[in-house]
Formats: structure tokens, sequence, C-alpha cells
């Protein structure tokens, strides 16, 4: 059946995103929070960050490219930025803030500049990667209606 | 986490706030918790909410610090706990747990991605009563209510400690209150002091009119004068009979301001640790105005409370305060401040706060219960009052009913106070607004919270569980709440701050007014808090309720059954569990009784309650100790005689912020009083 095949198409889908590092155990917290009287709360959350880490993300470029790079707010922002990845369970992006903070924390400048190039990336992915599967996700509800 | 009525919880936690007497809603404890959470990070905030409401808590959320404190200034006992982020960009999350401390006393959770060691020793420091590493999972805010129940636990023991000090002194006062309590009382102002225990114990079957010292409350009127005589004399030389002297307040006994210099004196030990950087602040203030904004956020009380330090000049103090006062736009803080302490008092019942935050308060450990009930004639409307907020008490909120005749016949010295406020003693109200705001907390219990602003540390008070709501307790309100006082079930259970242990009465007394008197001796004291106990007649089934105090929260507040009273006294001995404090040895079984009986939590378990007041009269017989940090959390039946308050780990984390504070004690010559459990 298309809906059953799909539902297995996800399944794989998200197990692969756990598999491969990009999700960890908080995102089946986000999970479990789901139900009926919010069935769309994860995809609702994952927006929310991706909107407000786009701020996070521009305001951590702005500091990095003023001379001298004022650490300290580097740092509170990447602080910010780490605990709300961390929050949907981005574990790869989170990962990399942690690597960042300490670049930081001994003021490696370079370093930073690098290691955040890093972290925009593994944001992006992971933001391909859950638009993808919400996709696949809503379709399936569709395919089941029909 | 209790959800034992699943069934029911979902209802409750729609239906927290209107509390309906009958509702069982011991076994709904914890669902309807009232949990503020503060983050300013959009997403994590979103999922904490989400996870709180599974939890089946009531949830409100913040993304600012400065409206997370505006909203807990405007309904101090509209909540139950705080969970609060640390790095937030307008205000460090220190601070705020350090606002929330001072002025409402409620158990703060502290969150941070941050689990360096530092960063969470400074959560400790600062009173936090946890301290969660994000990302956060569900698991963990599941047992947050233990929070709020372990504090107020301890409030209950602390009453019960300061209650045992005054004991002593007040044998030979006998007299005296008795005097005062007849021209002071209408109704029966069941002294929480320590003296009583005998009484109690012997009458508690009746009235105890005379037998129980009239408990005093530390109006903010009164408290005002009683910081301007402290000022006056120099804080370092200031002693009960000078400042007695001084005050010129008839009725009030040397005992009654010993009590209350205690708490004053653990209040500005607190706030001197939390001072430097404030007076720095201060001094830059007073250099500059502009600066004042800045200090907006410390509280009047910590202007006066510096001041009275000596850490903050008195003419910056002044100025300061002056700049809060004229500077409608100054930055949020001191306005709102300066607001709340016209509401408080404006607020009928500030009396009954007093009275029973005080005793709540007086187990907190920095807390100075400055408030002291004031035998008034506000009893009987208290009671009144509390008779019809039983009745309607919903929500423990204490959505308290409008202060009807209450308040008009509340004290006189609400009044004055009012005026008074516009004046110079403004700096007084300050910190009875802050106590006052505590008091709400307290509430559950129906102890008034010490108008004090003293930094309640131990918020534990706060936690007034929403079970109190039932009989009208809204005990918090009155305490804590100048403006919320109304009808909140505190007027019925306004007990004696600490002067008087046994305050557990202040719990129950909306509701079971006569019953809990009666009760109340036979738990040893428990003092009903007000003759409002009186007048609804649960009977004993209530008795025990009071006890509960502290432990009120779970079942107490379904004891709605009863009538709402059983919450009342539920939430109050559990909450109580200081006042009873007071009470000496005997409130704490008794209150450990009550507690137990809180358990049960269901009102339909009269028998079970009688059975309860049973053993409390035994225990209170036997039990001298000083109610150790109880610890009530289960609910079940079986718990009838929870242990004592063994443990004040909680409070001994708080309290060792403050210096020893013990030594200071002995000045006041409070014997037996010992802050044993102030572990310094």
């Amino acid at each position: 059946m298309d809906g059953y095949g799909m539902q297995n198409q996800i399944a794989c889908i998200r197990r692969s995103l756990f598999d491969q590092g990009y999700l960890d155990e908080q995102f089946i917290q986000l999970e479990e929070l789901q139900d009926d009287a919010n069935p769309n709360f994860v995809q609702e959350i994952v927006t929310l960050f991706y909107t407000d880490s786009t701020r996070l993300i521009q305001n951590i470029e702005l500091t990095l490219n003023s001379r001298p790079i004022n650490f300290s707010k580097l740092d509170d922002y990447m602080h910010q930025f780490k605990g709300s990845s961390s929050s949907i369970g981005a574990k790869k992006v989170t990962s990399e803030c942690a690597v960042f903070r300490q670049y930081c924390a001994a003021g490696n400048a370079e370093a930073c500049i690098r290691n955040f190039q890093h972290i925009k990336q593994e944001h992006a992915i992971l933001r391909k990667k859950l638009e993808f599967y919400f996709q696949m996700m809503g379709q399936a509800a569709v395919a089941q209606t029909r | 986490m209790n959800v034992s009525s699943v069934k029911g919880s979902m209802s409750i936690s729609s239906s927290t706030s209107t509390w309906k007497a009958g509702d069982t809603i011991s076994d709904q404890f914890p669902a309807g918790l009232r949990v503020l959470v503060v983050d300013d990070d959009p997403t994590c905030l979103m999922i904490l909410e989400k996870m709180l409401t599974a939890c089946l808590y009531k949830v409100t959320k913040c993304n600012r610090a400065e409206t997370a404190l505006s909203k807990l200034r405007e309904n101090k006992n509209g909540y139950d706990i705080v969970l609060s982020d640390v790095h937030m960009p307008d205000m460090d999350g220190f601070k705020l747990l350090e606002h929330i401390g001072l002025e409402m006393d409620l158990p703060v959770i502290m969150m941070s991605a941050d689990d360096g060691k530092q960063v969470v020793m400074k959560g400790v420091t600062h009173g936090a009563c946890d301290y969660l590493i994000k990302p956060v999972r569900i698991e963990a805010l599941k047992n947050i209510w233990q929070h709020v129940v372990r504090k107020r636990k301890n409030e209950w023991k602390e009453f019960e400690q300061s209650g045992s000090v005054e004991e002593g002194d007040r044998q030979p006062k006998q007299s005296d209150d008795a005097d005062y309590s007849s021209s002071a009382n209408e109704g029966n102002w069941k002294g929480s002091k320590r003296r009583k225990d005998e009484e109690e114990e012997t009458d508690e079957r009746d009235d105890t009119s005379t037998l129980k010292k009239p408990r005093v409350v530390w109006s903010v009127e009164l408290h005002q004068q009683f910081v301007a005589a402290v000022n006056q004399l120099g804080i370092d030389k200031a002693v009960p009979k000078k400042i007695l002297e001084l005050m010129n307040v008839p009725g009030l006994t040397r005992e009654n301001v010993a009590s209350h210099l205690q708490k004053y004196r653990l209040y500005l030990r607190r706030l001197s640790g939390v001072s430097q950087h404030q007076s720095n602040l201060s001094t830059i203030i007073s250099a500059q105005d502009p600066t004042f904004g800045s200090l907006s956020s410390l509280s009047g009380l910590d202007l006066q409370t510096l001041a009275a330090t000596g850490q903050l000049p008195a003419q910056s103090l002044a100025r300061l305060q002056a700049a809060g006062l004229g500077r409608a736009t100054a930055k949020s803080g001191i306005p709102i401040t300066l607001v709340d302490q016209r509401n408080i008092f404006s607020f009928e019942n500030p009396k009954l706060r007093f009275g029973e935050g005080q005793q709540q308060h007086m187990t907190n450990k920095q807390q100075v219960n400055l408030l002291h009930g004031i035998p008034t004639t506000m009893e009987a409307k208290q009671l009144v009052s509390l008779r019809h907020a039983a009745q309607s008490v919903g929500n423990m909120n204490m959505q308290v009913p409008p202060p009807g005749p209450q308040s008009s016949q509340n004290n006189p010295l609400l009044m004055q106070m009012g005026q008074q406020q516009q004046q110079q003693q403004s700096r007084g109200q300050i910190l009875v607004d802050s106590t006052i705001n505590h008091a709400p907390r307290l509430s559950s219990m129906g102890q008034p919270i010490l108008s004090n602003g003293m930094a309640t540390n131990v918020s534990s008070r706060n936690g007034i569980p929403e079970n109190i709501r039932a009989p009208g307790y809204s005990q918090t309100p009155s305490m804590l709440n100048f403006p919320m006082n109304h009808a909140s079930e505190l007027p019925g259970n306004c007990f004696p701050l600490g002067s008087t242990p046994g305050v557990s009465n202040l719990t129950s007394k909306g509701a079971f007014q006569e019953d809990v008197n009666s009760e109340i001796k036979g738990s040893g004291g428990f003092m009903p808090s007000y003759d409002v106990f009186n007048d609804l007649n649960q009977h004993k089934p209530q008795s025990w309720e009071l006890q509960n105090v502290g432990i009120a929260f779970d079942s107490s507040q379904h004891s709605n059954s009863l009538q709402g009273n059983l919450d009342l006294t539920q939430s109050a001995l559990g909450q109580q569990g200081f006042s009873s404090g007071q009470m000496n040895g005997h409130n704490r079984s008794a209150a450990v009784a009550s507690k137990a009986v809180f358990s049960t939590g269901d009102v339909k378990e009269l028998r079970s309650a009688q059975n309860v007041n049973q053993h409390l009269n035994n225990l209170l017989v036997d039990n001298t100790i000083r109610v150790k940090s109880e610890r009530v959390c289960d609910t079940s039946p079986a718990n009838i005689f929870p242990d004592h308050f063994g443990q004040d780990d909680l409070m001994s984390a708080l309290l060792k912020q403050q210096e020893s504070v013990a030594s200071s004690e002995n000045e006041f010559d409070f014997d037996g009083y010992s802050m044993n459990n102030i572990p310094v």
C-alpha cells in the first residue's frame, strides 16, 4: 500500500538521521510530546528553531567580522545557540558548538572562524534533512486519508 | 508524579483556578501546580511549556526576566514554582533568583546548558532549589513539585522553631497576652506562642481565647515602626527592649519584638551577602541618578535593608527611593515595587497575612518574619471572610474573594499603612511589601508571610500548594500579597506569625475555624490560626487538616470534600510546617500527624482525620523536637506520621548562605530557640 510503503520509508529516513548522528534522543523527547492535540509539534519546534537560530547565526557572523573580535560576546551567542540546538536534539550542530566555544575561550580567532563554517554547514544540512522528513510525513498522512 | 487520579488530572489542570469545595484535590497534586517558566530562547521555552503541560502542570511562560518578575509581583500567590534560565539578555538568571527569593519566596529551579561546577555552585549559593542541565528532559520536570512541598515543610519547621524560642518567654507573659488577646481579639487568636502548648493540650477542645496569646501581626506600618526603631538604635545595638520602647505600641510584647528582630536579622544577613554589588550599585546610583534604573531591580526592601545594614548610606537610600518613587519611567523594578507597596497597603487583610506569613517565614532561614500578627478584630471578620472564602475557594492561587467587610474592618493599621506608604516609612513598607508578597505564598498555610521584605530565602513557604485554595485559604494571599489579601483565605488563617507557634492554624483557618481551634489544641497547639475556623464547622476532620499544613499540598486541597477547609488545613498544615513549628514539639507532631491526615487527602476520610487528631494529640505530647524538615512528600494514607522533619538539607543549604545566624540570636534571649537547624 502506498500508505504503508511510505510509512516504511519514513521510518527509514528517521532511523538514518539517528544512526548518522544528526539527531539524538532529545529529538525523541520532542516526538513524545507530540499528540493528537499537537499533531505537528515537532515540526513546529524545528521551524521555530530555524527561525530563531538564523538570527543568532547572523549575530555571530557580525561579531566574527568585527575587529577586534569580542570573544566574550561570541561565547554568549554561541552558548545560546548551543542551548537551542541541543534542545531539539541537533547532535552534530551541538557538538560543533562545543568545539567552537573551546576555541573561543582560547581566543583563537582563526579556529573560531573556521569552525563556524562547519557549524553553518551542519545547521543547513540538518535543516534540509528535516524538511525532507517532514515533507514525507505530510505526504504519508495525505496518502492515508485517501 | 502522583497522578493517582489521572482521570481527574485533566480536569484538574484545567480547573485549577477554580477550586470547588468538595473536590478532592488531594490526590490530584501535583497536577495543577502553577509553574512560571522563564527563558529567552523561544525554542526552549516552547518545549518546556509543552513538557510541563504534559506533566499536568499549569504553565505560564515568559521570555524575559522583567516580565516574569512583574507577573510574579502582580499575582503573588499565583505561582508555586519558577523555572528560570541562567543566561538571559535582560537580567541575569541569578539576579532574578534573588529577587524572587526576596520578594516572593518561591522555589526556583535554574536551567542552563552550562553544567560547569561554578555555575551550579552559584545556583546553590543564590538559593536555587535545583539546577537542571539543558536540554531538559521531561523526566526531570515530573518531579519538580517536590521542591514546593519541601519548601513548605521547611517553613513549617521554621515556624516551629521560632515558636519554640518564644515559648520560654511566653510563660511569664501569659497574663499580658491574655489581656492583649482579650482586648485585641474578638475571635480566638490562637497564639502560636509556645506557652500555648500546655494550654493547647488542655484546652484543645474549646475556646482558646483566654489561653492563646494573640498573634501579633506585623503589619506594614508596624514593621516600619520596627525598622525605624532599629535604625535609630543602630542595627548592632538594637535590643528588643529598647526597640519596644521606641516603638511604643500598646500590647506589643518584648517577645514579639525579639522574634521579629531575629527574623529581621536573618534577612539582613542574607541581604548583606548579596548586597555587595548592590551597595556598589547604590553608590553609583547615588552618584548619579541615571543609574537608578539599574537599581530598580533592587526592591524597596533591599534598599531599606541595605540602609539598615549601613551598606547603603541613608541619603542614598532616600535618594534612591525618591528616585524610584518619582521616576515613573524608571526601570520597572522600582516602580513595580512601589506599586506593589501601595497595593499591599491597600489590601485588607494584611494582618492576617502577616501572621501567617510570619509563621512561614519564621521557618525560612533567612526570612525574618517581620509580621507578627497583631491580634485584631480582624479575626472575626476574617473568619467570616474565610468562611466565604472557604466556600468559594477554588484555586489555590488564592482567588481571594474581594475582601468585603474584612477590609474595612481590618486593621486600622492597614489603613494607616496606606497612608504611610507615601511617607518616609515607605521603606518599611517596601519591606513589608515584599514580605507580603511572600505571604501569599504562605497563604496556603494561612501563614501570613512576613510582610517583611526580608528576603525569604526559604521560599519554601511559597510553595503553598494549591490545595489551600479550598478553604478560602488563599493563604498566601494574605501574607504575601497584600493586594491580594482580599478575601483570600488567609483571613482566616492569619495565623500568628512566628511568635506563636503552632501557626499551623493558619492554614486551616478559613475552613475550620471552629474545629481548628479545638482541633488544634488537640494536635498540640496547632493554632487554628484564627477563629475563622470556628465558623467552619468542620470539626475534627478539619483539625487534622491543619496539621497537615505542611503537607497540605496534595491531599489537602482536595479535602474540599470537607469543605474546602480541609484543604486549607492541609495546605496550611503542610505549609505550616513552620507555623506549627512554633507550637513546639506538638506542632510538629501535629503537623506531622496532620500531614498524615493530609496525605489521605481524601476529605471523605473524616474518620481517619479523627484518628489523626488523636494521633496528633499524642504526638504533640511527646514531640518536643523542633520540627525538622519533614519529608512529606508522600500523600499516601499510610504516612500518617511522617518522620519529623529531620532534614534541613534544604534549609541548611539555604542557610549556608547566611552567616551564622545562630550566634546573633543569642543575644535575644531565645532560649531553646536554637537555629540549630540552620546550619551555617
